[in-house]
């Protein structure tokens, strides 16, 4: 059955029908077209669908498109501001936290779900925020360093 | 007088040039192509291990609402693979099936829900043959053959023996031989394989966007396939989330979804799921290894006997090459003689094995340098000081003909010796905890392509216009490695212009040169050295323009990039003033670039498949793992990597440090979790939780030491950097632990449960002695 599903998609009201089993990552890829939500599993495994539900970092994978009906949900195409990167994108870009890309939205949006709750996290906070998300190309290094790079660059006034 | 100084980028921390893309959510990867009245496509894969086929019947599946096309093996009876040697895969299985998962039909419909429900009405019927898990099981007595011209269920086997064994065994102090088991693993890269055909039926043609590191490749496979000409067909290849060599060869999964969308006359999307993502495979073969060697007490290796069996799966793929690799590049990093080697390469009842990062060389390196550290400690001598008691002297060539010009081995054992502060840490750490070191290398491209055609090896075009921007044209498929940023880069720096000015298009067989594509670290030195090339191709046009312009002789003409002047007193002409003087003979400018590797650079003719392991250069990697070992839980962590890599020259040092950090992760996983676990011919480890891959929190700091031994032919002095250091870490990591613990382990991974019980062994083996006199 299909029922209104009203939200705050990026800054942006919007009402859409939606049937009961339709997942938040197929909804956002398939349906609004906002294909930078990335599916890397069969189900909460990787970490690559991560996108924030009322700023907190949730895998839109094991999350039912319906339940997100009054939030806000942000993904990775609504960051940066005036068309420039935010403080974690150019962590990642500047730092090569990003190589394949594939796995970069879900850890960007895990970050910037962390510098939004603590804009001074600790390495070992970084890492449990982190913890869940999987990357295949970088050993990791780069990522703990564009983070920390982007919590400076926070510091300095550019939005997470 | 003008102050311009051409641009410099080569060397430096240069973030990619499509990175801005990556970070957005804007960078397109196959499974985000949408378009309007795309269908579906799902594959039904054989619940079979091992059967001929007797039916397959899709006449309940066809009345499934929504389904518009199901292909089975009947509609397509060609064969596909990437070696033309061996091409003994059918798209979708015919007569027999040979593994778990292999694809029997596949379904197109409106959407997945509905193809979904066609797969679960289509009935397969087959009689059930005999499967083999193992190699051992498949190669013994009277054993059903998966493949009837491949007796004895043996792909490919190789045998050489250079030198005499006999004799250098002879000249040995000690003489040791081990046996090491390597268990199979899987590239698991982040993007799930996916394909989109569409079939343009009016003017009978098909456009396939692919996740793969081969759209030529996939190309030629489509032609043989769909039996069309290639001039109707386009590949092009969106990002691509990763391959680390499952992608170097053309997938079912693109052929399928050509086959449908032809037989749909439409549009098919395949997204696979991550557990068929597993058993599409063409990772790591679980390999088996003894190894005899024999050493001097000054750590000389005088001899080499090594047996290595390879469990490849059910279909070819690369495995001839592969158990030639784990052969040929025994040479290549020591100065070695007296070498002999027996590969097998098996057929199994399992996915078929492929090109994982390191290709055919990550196993046997493991083995090697665990028995050199059991030796050395057994001979009392420093694990540096024996490597150092074998190195090449460059140029050379080694007993099989391999071509070394470059090697910068001892620089890499310097660094990281020095910067672990190995001389006085190693033996004095507290106790549990230990420092190994191991050795690695690699090809920087195979010098002799799979398939041979006589042309270049790699071609890059470059197109100047009125605008001004330069645009480079390659085929070479960018898969996060960073190959794009490289050729924006290497055209820039010959250039003296800002990268803002460079721009490069691939991925698309209507507008790109062809290229073989990413595969055996090639890219960075055949395609980086014919866009080297072509860059000075264009820099020779536009100083004859700049002489015309400034009335000037070329020779007499000064390239600072944005300026082109006369002499250090002219005022010269702007870049821009340059081109629309130059674009006044030919119109748009286009160059041309090439590149070919020399024929001393083919390998020899010494045993059958010779030339495999031939390169025009080797990277070199030192590594020293520090672990602790948790005597009570048998948890291995590891503290630190510290890792030396001899790239030749770092065109771009972030992304060098980045391939380097990636590697060495990447071998650590194969060292300490992953493995591709069946369960009667079920990868039931077909996902992320059950093959486990070490998370953030699992990772080490990996610090990289660049050296740079710039090599003669490489674009800059530049050789690979994405793969040779994946194989030291394994042996590095065991060593460390024999130092930590006292044993060592031969067989991969080493998993908690593996350490623990060795402990426990020990322990119970030491309360067994008899005690000493007095003691407790």
């Amino acid at each position: 059955m299909a029922r209104l599903l009203e939200c705050r998609l990026n800054g942006r009201d919007r009402a859409d029908a939606v049937a009961d089993n339709v997942l938040l990552l197929d909804y956002l890829r398939e349906k609004v077209g906002l294909t930078g939500t990335k599916t890397g599993c069969d189900g909460g495994e990787c970490g690559a669908c991560t996108v924030l539900i009322n700023d907190k970092p949730t895998l839109s994978c094991l999350t039912l498109a319906v339940t997100v009906h009054g939030k806000r949900v942000d993904t990775i195409e609504s960051l940066g501001v005036d068309g420039q990167l935010s403080a974690v994108q150019r962590g990642f870009h500047e730092k090569l936290g990003s190589q394949c890309g594939y796995c970069t939205p879900g850890f960007i949006m895990a970050s910037a779900g962390l510098l939004r709750k603590n804009p001074n996290p600790s390495e070992a906070e970084i890492l449990e925020a982190l913890g869940s998300n999987i990357c295949r190309c970088t050993g990791y290094v780069k990522i703990i360093e564009a983070v920390k790079f982007a919590v400076a660059l926070n510091a300095q006034g550019v939005p997470p | 007088m003008n102050k311009a100084v051409p641009a410099h980028n080569i060397g430096s921390y240069v973030p990619m040039i499509d990175g801005p893309e990556k970070v957005s959510g804007r960078a397109k990867y196959t499974a985000d192509i949408l378009q309007p009245g795309m269908l579906a496509g799902r594959i039904y894969r054989s619940p079979y291990s091992h059967g001929e086929i007797v039916s397959v019947d899709v006449s309940e599946a066809l009345k499934v609402p929504g389904v518009m096309a199901i292909v089975t093996g009947a509609d397509c009876d060609k064969t596909f693979g990437v070696l033309p040697i061996a091409r003994s895969e059918h798209p979708l299985a015919r007569d027999k099936v040979r593994y778990r998962g292999e694809p029997v039909a596949a379904v197109a419909a409106v959407d997945d829900a509905a193809a979904r429900e066609a797969i679960r009405r289509i009935k397969f019927t087959v009689r059930e043959l005999p499967a083999y898990y193992t190699a051992k099981d498949a190669l013994a007595h009277g054993a059903a053959l998966l493949h009837e011209k491949k007796s004895g269920n043996v792909e490919r086997d190789v045998l050489f023996e250079l030198g005499s064994t006999t004799q250098g065994f002879a000249e040995a102090d000690l003489v040791r031989e081990a046996i090491y088991n390597c268990a199979e693993v899987c590239q698991n890269q982040m993007e799930m394989h996916a394909a989109v055909a569409e079939y343009d039926a009016v003017r009978d043609r098909m456009t396939v966007h692919a996740s793969t590191q081969v759209p030529y490749y996939v190309h030629l496979m489509l032609s043989q396939i769909l039996g069309m000409d290639m001039s109707r067909i386009r590949v092009i290849k969106p990002h691509v989330g990763g391959g680390f060599g499952c992608r170097t060869e053309t997938l079912n999964i693109e052929l399928i979804a050509a086959l449908l969308a032809r037989k749909v006359t439409g549009t098919v999307r395949i997204v696979t799921t991550r557990e068929e993502t597993f058993i599409t495979h063409r990772g790591r073969p679980e390999t088996d290894i003894k190894l005899k060697m024999g050493m001097r007490k000054d750590g000389r290796i005088t001899a080499v006997e090594c047996d290595c069996d390879q469990r490849g799966g059910a279909h070819s793929g690369y495995g001839v090459v592969t158990i030639l690799y784990a052969g040929s590049m025994l040479y290549a990093i020591y100065d070695l003689h007296n070498v002999k080697y027996l590969g097998r390469r098996v057929l199994t009842n399992t996915p078929p094995c492929g090109a994982f990062r390191g290709h055919g060389t990550v196993d046997i390196r493991f083995a090697f340098e665990s028995l050199v550290d059991q030796m050395a400690a057994e001979l009392n001598l420093d694990p540096f000081a024996v490597r150092r008691a074998n190195l090449l002297t460059a140029p050379t060539f080694t007993d099989n003909d391999l071509m070394v010009n470059s090697y910068g081995l001892p620089e890499c054992l310097d660094w990281v010796e020095k910067e672990s502060g190995w001389r006085k840490r190693k033996g004095k750490l507290a106790k549990g905890k230990g420092l190994g070191m191991a050795c690695s290398h690699y090809i920087s491209g195979a010098s002799k392509p799979v398939n041979w055609t006589g042309e270049p090896h790699a071609t890059v075009k470059i197109k100047l216009d009125f605008d001004g921007s330069i645009v480079v044209l390659s085929g070479a498929a960018d898969i996060g490695q960073g190959s794009t940023t490289i050729l924006a880069q290497t055209v820039a720096e010959i250039l003296g212009l800002d990268l803002a000015r460079v721009r490069v298009v691939t991925g698309d067989s209507e507008v790109v040169p062809k290229d073989n594509g990413s595969y055996s670290s090639r890219v960075t030195f055949m395609v980086g050295n014919a866009a080297l090339d072509a860059a000075r191709n264009l820099k020779a046009v536009l100083v004859s323009a700049a002489a015309r312009k400034l009335e000037a002789r070329p020779e007499d003409i000064e390239c600072l990039g944005e300026i082109y002047r006369a002499g250090a007193q002219d005022k010269g002409a702007t870049f821009d003033e340059v081109v629309t003087e130059a674009l006044k003979d030919t119109g748009t400018i286009t160059v041309t670039g090439n590149y070919s590797t020399i024929p001393e650079s083919h390998g020899g003719k010494k045993y059958r498949g010779a030339a495999i392991g031939g390169t025009m250069g080797y990277s070199y990697s030192a590594q020293v793992v520090e672990v602790t070992v948790d005597g009570e839980t048998g948890v291995v962590t590891v503290d630190k990597v510290w890792v030396a890599h001899d790239c030749g020259k770092a065109l771009n040092r972030l992304t060098v440090e980045g391939q380097v950090q990636g590697s060495v992760w990447m071998g650590m996983g194969q060292a300490m979790s992953e493995e591709a676990a069946y369960h009667d011919g079920l990868m039931v480890t077909a996902n992320m939780l059950d093959y486990r891959v070490p998370t953030i929190q699992d990772s080490p700091p990996i610090e990289v030491g660049i050296v740079e031994s710039n090599d003669p032919h490489g674009p800059f002095g530049a050789k690979e950097a994405g793969e040779g250091s994946l194989a030291a870490f394994l042996p590095a990591l065991t060593n460390a632990i024999a130092d930590a613990i006292g044993i060592r382990f031969n067989d991969l991974p080493v998993t908690p449960d593996r350490v623990f019980e060795a402990i426990e062994k020990r322990k119970r083996a030491l309360e067994k002695l008899p005690k000493k006199n007095g003691s407790m």
